[in-house]
């Protein structure tokens, strides 16, 4: 298990590297942040102070290498336009995106789940098909429009739901959440439904088609055979089975919740991440862009070696390091 | 049939399961009926797709649609097990009627651990506490010669060979010390030494324990050391039935003779195999009359009519126009 646990480390540090030197090419190679930066009025000796002041006239690599030393330092630059350190500014407005992306995850387990086990034991069924047919919309809906069309009907017909922000916070560990407030879980609520609904759709899916191909497996003919009771089959027998696979996909989805919340973000004025990437990458800000970039890799990394963990509790069948037969 | 109906333990009368598919319905077993005395080993036999396993599941009360049983009964101990209530059924399976599988590697639950298996197939039964049900585990390890009881419980199936999965399967069948064990085809996956031992095993234990068996199998030279009494099966129907000793020395229809003569012998060395010519039907849409007409060197224009069941002596019936004397 420890040695399962090195090797998953040592490949990530290697893939963060990989992905910061690709970044840092990537966005090296587009635009150029003094031309906005800098008024145009500027005298060219101002210009060439600026550009000095900022490490831009040293050679690709230098750059690189100048970046890579400070953020192994924990320096992933200041923001050009805020003045302040990028991983301060990311990490003051992480804990709202990470609070919605667990929200719509909990909701779609909580969903998922349970409806994708329904429509896999009772495939024939009028609301299996429902489900199903369900959950084909809620995959090729975009999320953007689905979040202005809830807007349009909760907040704008209904009313009983807020537009958007955070509503009320209260300070966990000197942290803001919303989900401790009525007001604020009232304002994750649409958020993180709209966020949701895709994932909801794949864990249905996933769900039903896992019950029902271990429905035809031997061991749940004998696990009957011996005469254990139905729910005991189902819960046990049939769901330790199904999760495997669920897991990967919730920590994927978890990844990918925090990362692309974007869109959703925006639409709901919610003060996350991806909001700030947006304007990020539409000011040209840099050091913010490259620390967003690098913070989403190791979330990616992070969770996938979480995923890694879980799944060899699961299924012992993989679990290395274990007893040879 | 000898004797006294009253000591049958297993009464099957005109049973018939079929399938409803696309194509048609598919008679999987069409009309048969045997008996089981108590302590009594039956040897089902036929070649894949005969029936004889749908014939075992059928007695268990585990056919699922599409499948259903069409007519007979089944009597087991006086109870009528055709159309008991599903809670009835689940209560004797396992308990007072067991069932080995063909393949231990898939009728293991493979993220359970073997005591799970064990303790879940006492408590269906049994109210019982966690550490009650190890002791029994323990027992019945010992009792079909697994090494180190204690400390096998707690290995996963993989960690086990294909002959002590059987073993363990075969364990598990015995907790509750049933009147009727079905065995379907348990054998058939090991490799030859262990097969032997499986058989030796499970013959002594049914003797000991005064069971009876049904042993499911396509292979005749397994079944002919073991069981009292043979039915073969030949496209879901019974075509020949007797005590092992008459059907093995005189077999009466042209199919088990077939059979019997496609086993390679010592003295047969260089020699090509004897083999039945043609292909079983598909058991769609059974044309009238002898299924076996087509391969049937015998056959005439009597077996297009539906042969019935001819005495060859007390012990031994047939199905067929022309048996052989």
């Amino acid at each position: 298990m420890l040695l399962f646990i090195v090797k998953r480390v040592t490949i990530g540090v290697f893939l963060i590297f990989l992905v910061a030197f690709l970044v840092f090419c990537g966005v090296y190679a587009v635009g150029n942040p003094v031309d906005i930066l800098i008024s145009p009025l500027a005298t060219q000796e101002e210009v060439q102070q600026t550009i000095k002041a900022m490490g831009l006239d040293l050679p690709l690599h230098r750059q690189f290498f100048r970046f890579l030393g400070n953020t192994l330092q924990g320096n992933l630059g200041n923001s050009f336009i805020h003045s302040e350190p990028a991983v301060d500014i990311i990490l003051r407005r992480l804990p709202a995106t990470l609070e919605i992306a667990f929200f719509a995850m909990l909701l779609a387990i909580l969903m998922g789940i349970p409806l994708g086990l329904f429509a896999g034991l009772n495939p024939n069924s009028t609301r299996s098909r429902g489900i199903m047919a369900g959950s084909i919309l809620c995959f090729s809906l975009p999320n953007f429009w689905i979040g202005l069309l809830v807007i349009m009907v909760f907040a704008v017909n209904l009313g009983i739901l807020p537009t958007g922000g955070r509503g009320e916070t209260v300070d966990l560990f000197g942290i803001p959440f919303s989900f401790l407030t009525l007001n604020g879980l009232k304002h994750m609520l649409m958020p993180a439904f709209t966020l949701s609904l895709f994932q909801i759709a794949l864990i249905i899916r996933l769900t039903r088609s896992g019950t029902r191909e271990t429905l035809n497996m031997d061991y749940i003919l004998y696990a009957r055979a011996r005469g254990l009771s139905r729910q005991r089959v189902v819960f046990v027998h049939l769901l330790k089975n199904i999760l495997i696979p669920v897991v990967t996909v919730v920590g994927l989805g978890l990844a990918d919740l925090i990362a692309f919340a974007t869109v959703t973000e925006k639409v709901f004025s919610w003060p996350g991440v991806g909001r700030l990437f947006l304007d990020s990458v539409v000011n040209m800000d840099r050091p913010v862009i490259i620390a967003y970039v690098m913070m989403i890799v190791m979330i990616f990394i992070g969770v996938n070696m979480l995923v890694d963990i879980v799944y060899s509790i699961l299924d012992p069948r993989i679990r290395l390091g274990g007893r040879k037969h | 049939m000898t004797g006294n109906t009253m000591e049958n333990l297993l009464e099957v009368r005109n049973l018939s399961t079929f399938f409803d598919t696309r194509k048609g319905v598919l008679k999987a077993v069409n009309d048969v009926s045997f008996d089981l005395k108590k302590g009594e080993i039956l040897g089902l036999v036929g070649e894949s797709g005969s029936g004889k396993s749908v014939t075992a599941l059928s007695i268990m009360g585990l056919i699922d649609p599409p499948g259903y049983i069409a007519e007979g009964s089944a009597k087991f101990a006086g109870c009528e097990l055709i159309g008991m209530p599903e809670e009835e059924k689940r209560l004797l399976r396992g308990k007072r009627i067991a069932m080995i599988f063909q393949d231990p590697m898939m009728s293991l639950n493979p993220v359970l651990r073997i005591d799970t298996h064990m303790v879940e197939s006492i408590t269906a039964h049994r109210k019982t506490d966690r550490k009650e049900a190890v002791k029994k585990a323990v027992e019945v390890f010992r009792k079909v010669g697994i090494p180190s009881p204690e400390k096998r419980l707690k290995d996963y199936p993989h960690q086990f060979s294909g002959g002590m999965r059987q073993r363990v399967a075969i364990a598990i069948s015995l907790l509750h010390n049933p009147e009727l064990i079905i065995a379907d085809e348990p054998t058939t996956a090991l490799d030859v030494t262990i097969q032997e031992q499986i058989l030796y095993e499970i013959e002594r234990l049914s003797r000991e324990n005064n069971v009876s068996l049904i042993w499911v199998t396509h292979d005749i030279a397994v079944i002919a050391g073991l069981a009292h009494k043979l039915c073969v099966m030949y496209a879901g129907k019974i075509v020949e039935r007797g005590t092992t000793d008459e059907v093995l020395d005189n077999p009466a229809h042209p199919y088990t003779k077939g059979l019997i003569h496609s086993l390679p012998e010592m003295n047969t060395r260089g020699k090509p195999l004897q083999q039945i010519p043609g292909m079983s039907y598909s058991p769609i849409d059974l044309p009238p009359g002898c299924a076996f007409k087509e391969r049937c060197p015998l056959a005439d224009i009597s077996c297009e009519q539906n042969p019935g069941v001819t005495k060859i002596s007390e012990n031994h019936h047939v199905c067929c126009f022309h048996p052989l004397m």
